[in-house]
């Protein structure tokens, strides 16, 4: 194999299965995978399938796992990876296959759907300082690649899709609780259909985010203080009875 | 090659990463269980934790200045160990092992759920933090006002520890004691639940009474929490280094500097 040259192992199948092939590239300064897989496509497996829009780390299409490493192929520079052995590019595996490099990650949207959705107070203003908003904005950088939801291990490993929600539908319930003109309590909703306990932290949703948001910093643990507020606190639970406040 | 492959991964540990991803999980199941086998050690050892005007974090605040000298509480069990530092550790290691930022570490380290990223856990049963035991990490809080309020007498030994025979003095161990103390202030001010109680839970700050002074305060501790992972082991290290080194001192392996 020539420098200027690397080996691919893409995975062609679907839903039941399929198999890795190998397919040689021609490598160019600044390429990245996605780059390689239409390379692919145009010189010999025209029927390799693989969902793409913007190749510019912005549309959330092209997500994958890059040698295990769930990642955007347009965001994956083949000079970042060691090219001495094949790259391995293999569909998510928390969703089913559709062919090859596609998958079915319409369940996310269903997710979207159990989330109580943003419910302004009565009468308030439409207006709010951006000292408020900003907290919120971070969470408007989702491109719903959907890697994070790959990553995490409850869904990935354990396959708790009906129980928990996962971390990007937490940050988008983040993003309606904190949003400074909402007026709805999601902590009952967190909590059980939402399944905010099965999360255990360990931030490899935060770790593969091409946006960088701070998931479990500035979404997760924020959602999970305040179901701590409304469920798991001894005295704020004395202070509701005595009181009949909150 | 061509070859038929399953879309699932196999069993505990596999993976398709490359890197040698078992090496973080690793080194922090070294380091902290080693912190544990050490404060358990110095716990028990209960000797050797003053000198001069200093005192050993893990034996801080002094309870002979708190409950007299000798004076030991009543209705403690009798297989409770007499050592002072099991009065005092149960809030900071209760603080730590709730920690949002610990339980990332000793999840992937210990329980391996998961042991890395996109790394298979293997077949066994998950139920994350809904069930005991583990549903009582929301109990977090209660450990932070616990090590808030022992942070209070613990500054107050640090400043104990610049009042030598002579009167006001600087040794190198009250620099020692007195940075430590600054770690595990710092670690404690970074903590999500500190930030969350501060502001954290306000959507609209231009809507609360002390809105400004209370989101100035949260973005401060934000600022501070982006640094809870290195908070947290820097201050871990100091107290072992701080007790270590009023260890030496007592047991005369190592002499003090008296800088001023």
């Amino acid at each position: 194999m020539s420098a200027t040259e690397a080996v691919f192992r893409v995975f062609r199948g679907g839903r039941e299965g399929g198999e890795m092939r190998e397919y040689r590239v021609p490598v160019s300064p600044g390429m990245v995978v996605l780059d390689a897989v239409h390379w692919i496509q145009a010189h010999g497996a025209p029927d390799l399938a693989v969902r793409w829009n913007c190749k510019a780390a912005k549309c959330g299409s092209c997500s994958a796992e890059v040698n295990g490493k769930p990642r955007l192929m347009c965001k994956s520079r083949l000079d970042s990876l060691p090219l001495d052995r094949p790259v391995v590019v293999r569909p998510m595996k928390t969703f089913p296959v559709i062919k090859d490099l596609v998958t079915d990650v319409s369940w996310n949207f269903e997710a979207a759907k159990r989330i109580p959705p943003f419910t302004p107070r009565p009468g308030v203003e439409w207006k709010y300082d951006q000292a408020d908003a900003d907290r919120v904005q971070e969470f408007r950088k989702c491109i719903e690649c959907f890697l994070c939801q790959n990553v995490c291990h409850v869904l990935r490993e354990h396959d708790k899709k009906g129980a928990f929600v996962g971390p990007a539908m937490l940050v988008r319930a983040a993003g309606y609780e904190l949003h400074p003109l909402d007026g709805l309590t999601r902590t009952g909703f967190l909590r059980e259909q939402g399944g905010i306990g099965l999360c255990n932290i360990t931030k490899c949703c935060t770790e593969v985010c091409p946006e960088s948001i701070r998931i479990t910093d500035n979404a997760i643990i924020p959602l999970k203080e305040r179901v701590v507020d409304d469920f798991y606190d001894p005295l704020r639970w004395l202070w509701r009875k005595v009181t009949g406040k909150g | 090659m061509n070859g038929s492959t399953p879309l699932a991964a196999g069993g505990f540990g596999a993976t398709q990463r490359r890197d040698a991803w078992w090496i973080e999980p690793a080194i922090t199941a070294f380091v902290l269980g080693g912190f544990v086998v050490y404060a358990n050690w110095a716990a028990f050892r209960n000797r050797d934790f003053s000198f001069g005007p200093y005192l050993s974090p893990l034996y801080s605040p002094n309870l002979e200045h708190l409950l007299g000298p000798g004076v030991w509480p009543s209705g403690l069990p009798s297989w409770f160990p007499r050592s002072p530092a099991f009065l005092i550790m149960w809030a900071p290691a209760g603080f730590r092992l709730t920690c949002y930022y610990y339980r990332k570490a000793y999840y992937r380290s210990f329980t391996a759920h998961p042991p890395a990223c996109g790394v298979s856990e293997g077949n066994r049963g998950y139920r994350g933090e809904t069930a005991f035991p583990l549903v009582l990490q929301n109990l977090h809080r209660y450990l932070l006002y616990a090590v808030l309020l022992l942070l209070g007498f613990q500054w107050y030994d640090v400043a104990l520890g610049f009042r030598f025979e002579d009167g006001f003095g600087v040794g190198v161990g009250s620099l020692v004691i007195a940075g430590t103390m600054a770690l595990l202030t710092g670690y404690t001010l970074s903590c999500h639940s500190l930030r969350h109680l501060a502001g954290g839970k306000v959507d609209c700050f231009s809507c609360v009474r002390f809105g400004e002074a209370r989101r100035r305060l949260f973005l401060g501790l934000s600022r501070m929490n982006e640094h809870h992972m290195l908070w947290a082991w820097v201050s871990l290290f100091s107290v072992i280094f701080a007790d270590l080194y009023v260890l030496l001192c007592a047991k005369g392996i190592w002499t003090d500097l008296r800088l001023l």
